[in-house]
């Protein structure tokens, strides 16, 4: 777990980190600037989270899918950040044409099988590619994120009581940011280690310190393997936090500056730059390049965004039904 | 030509497509060793084993869920539900999953797939056992909608509904599972969104599906002895509809009757109603009527529950109201 990273690897995991954090900044005040409406939930601080998974899968082969935080996940799986800025712009150069949204991005060539708004809804779809993944006998894993809320939904318990009575090579991952919008944890859940949800389906479980992208890598990896070789469900539950409210329009007003101050003095870029600087990966002046880099990206996204066409009425009615 | 129970019908339907097509399974409560809580999948599990007819745990959401699922990674599920009121706790998955995926990816994602099982009434089975569901779920796009009892048209229609690459669901009636007609055999295909005149006339139209089709054959027989010819449409699909039969019909009588079980409320003998009221309203001699469950939860008592349901004596007052007569 503590297995050291090649110095190319924590840069890349650096720069992909920093491209979600940066994307979603600039979501942010393209949304104040009411580029776009709608709901808006920001990843910013859980972007270990999806680096340390997602990197520990076959991109594009093995099945993701997760709730409504769902920007960041299918740019680390390799979908254009200009497309997905584009489908929160509602343009129809977005991955869904501008009929998905914020909450719901999709990307069928990568395998991303959608970000969704129903609390909890997307966990049975996650063991339906489990089930698919056994029916064809496949060398393949699929992989659920969830927030800790979700895991209070009934559906959440039917999806992790049929993949372990099925075998389905299932990796359910609850992002445990601590908060469900405004309601803490704690005040809706009887357990404190949320993983233990996984006893009462015989279930392996598994907790990763969310903000270590190394640690989270290397622990995923060693869950992903395991899954796809024996084909047993997981629940992991991967402990972060989000830096922002709920959503864009949310304060956060319920948490109090101590507590968001402690927590984001365990920034996962920080961590990570801490690392790579012992480590020799990277020197300080790197970093600022890397800035410069990623600044060039996300600035593309935006332009290729705004410049694109809005959906011709026509759009309205296609993909009612096939 | 066979003579088949409705059962029989759609297991044919199934299995045959099942042979045809590996990607397509059976999923649902007692679906495989029980051999279906109506007997429905009877043999499927020998014939198909265990991957292919699967008991699911009681838990209409997360395997409705699990179907969505294997549906957008490429498999054709069907998922049976015992009864279709047991399936309202599979309604977030129906509504706002397999309804909408298609869209929201903006045509990446389909959900081929089928969930059926009985709906409405059966005898005797109190208010949560006895709903139906079609005007529930007619108002949501992206679904197809399939309720008949003919067994013919339960396999042609079941053919269809498999190989459609959206998501279909199918009402049918556990009452009716023994009723046996003639069903064509091997390729029998019906397709979706094609009504069916089951009875000729000339008098009014009585448009009827899934049971009340046997309730409007009855009134018809009964009103034929008075000298009134009525004509039975059966649109067999709900959606999408076969507005077309239904209107040909109204131009040549002049007259409807929508006969529907279930609650009248917002129900889809509105739409019905309303869509033939604006397309042939100057070939209406009369305000059209309908027919339904009585406004209230389905009461135990045989008696009461007999009365709740639209019974021939108040299909004949609307046909002959329809009438002046």
């Amino acid at each position: 777990m503590t297995q050291k990273l090649s110095n190319q690897l924590l840069v890349a995991f650096y720069k992909e980190m920093l491209l979600g954090r940066r994307l979603e900044e600039r979501i942010g005040q393209l949304y104040v600037q009411q580029k776009f409406s709608g709901f808006c939930h920001l990843y910013i601080g859980q972007e270990a989270v999806s680096t340390g998974c997602l990197n520990a899968i076959r991109k594009g082969q093995d099945y993701v899918i997760t709730g409504y935080r769902d920007h960041v996940a299918p740019v680390v799986l390799g979908m254009d950040p200009g497309v997905m800025i584009a489908e929160l712009l509602g343009k129809v150069t977005g991955c869904a044409r501008g009929k998905g949204g914020s909450m719901h991005m999709f990307s069928e060539k990568h395998r991303f099988m959608g970000g969704h708004g129903i609390v909890g809804g997307q966990v049975p779809l996650a063991a339906g590619a489990g089930w698919k993944i056994k029916y064809n006998k496949e060398d393949l894993v699929s992989l659920c994120f969830l927030g800790d809320a979700a895991s209070n939904q009934g559906q959440f318990h039917e999806a992790l009581n049929m993949a372990a009575i099925w075998d389905l090579p299932c990796i359910f991952i609850i992002e445990n940011n601590k908060y469900g919008m405004g309601t803490a944890i704690s005040r809706t859940c009887s357990l404190s280690n949320l993983s233990d949800r996984a006893k009462a389906y015989n279930m392996r479980q598994a907790v990763v310190d969310g903000r270590n992208v190394v640690n989270t890598y290397n622990q995923m990896k060693e869950i992903v393997e395991e899954t796809r070789k024996t084909s047993k469900p997981i629940l992991v539950e991967i402990q972060t936090y989000r830096f922002r409210g709920h959503s864009v329009s949310d304060p956060g007003n319920y948490r109090t500056k101590e507590e968001v101050e402690k927590e984001r003095s365990r920034d996962c870029l920080v961590l990570l730059k801490e690392t790579m600087l012992a480590q020799k990966a990277a020197k300080e002046d790197d970093f600022e390049k890397f800035e410069e880099e990623i600044a060039d990206k996300v600035d593309a996204a935006v332009a290729f965004a705004e410049d694109s066409p809005e959906p011709e009425l026509d759009e309205l009615y296609k993909h009612v039904l096939v | 030509m066979a003579i088949l129970t409705l059962r029989e019908a759609l297991n044919q339907a199934m299995s045959e497509e099942m042979e045809r097509d590996p990607s397509v399974f059976l999923m649902g409560e007692e679906v495989a060793e029980y051999d279906g809580a109506y007997k429905v999948s009877k043999g499927m599990l020998a014939k198909f084993g265990p991957m292919r007819v699967v008991d699911s745990p009681i838990s209409e959401a997360g395997f409705a869920g699990l179907g969505v699922g294997a549906a957008m990674c490429g498999l054709r599920p069907i998922i049976e539900m015992m009864t279709w009121n047991f399936a309202i706790q599979a309604f977030d998955q129906i509504i706002n999953h397999a309804a909408k995926m298609l869209y929201m990816s903006g045509g990446q994602y389909k959900v081929p797939m089928v969930i059926r099982g009985p709906h409405g009434a059966a005898h005797m089975l109190s208010a949560q056992h006895s709903q139906c569901v079609d005007h529930m779920l007619v108002n949501c796009p992206g679904l197809k909608i399939i309720s008949t009892i003919d067994p013919a048209d339960a396999k042609g229609l079941m053919k269809s509904a498999i190989r459609d690459d959206n998501t279909v669901l199918f009402l049918e009636s556990e009452m009716l599972y023994g009723r046996s007609g003639e069903v064509p055999d091997g390729e029998h295909i019906v397709p979706i969104g094609v009504g069916v005149v089951k009875r000729p006339g000339s008098d009014v139209t009585l448009v009827a599906w899934n049971k009340m089709v046997l309730l409007a054959q009855d009134v018809a027989t009964e009103l034929e002895k008075e000298g009134i010819s009525v004509e039975i449409i059966d649109p067999r699909t709900l959606m999408p509809l076969d507005e077309e039969i239904i209107f040909n019909s109204v131009r040549k009588t002049n007259r409807l009757v929508v006969l529907e079980e279930g609650w009248g409320v917002a129900s889809f003998g509105c739409h019905i109603v309303d869509r033939v009221v604006k397309e042939c309203f100057d070939d209406l001699d009369a305000p059209p009527e309908r027919v339904t469950n009585l406004f209230v939860p389905m009461p135990y008592n045989e008696r009461l529950e007999h009365e709740v349901m639209p019974t021939a004596e108040r299909t004949i007052a609307a046909i002959k109201a329809v009438l002046y007569k």
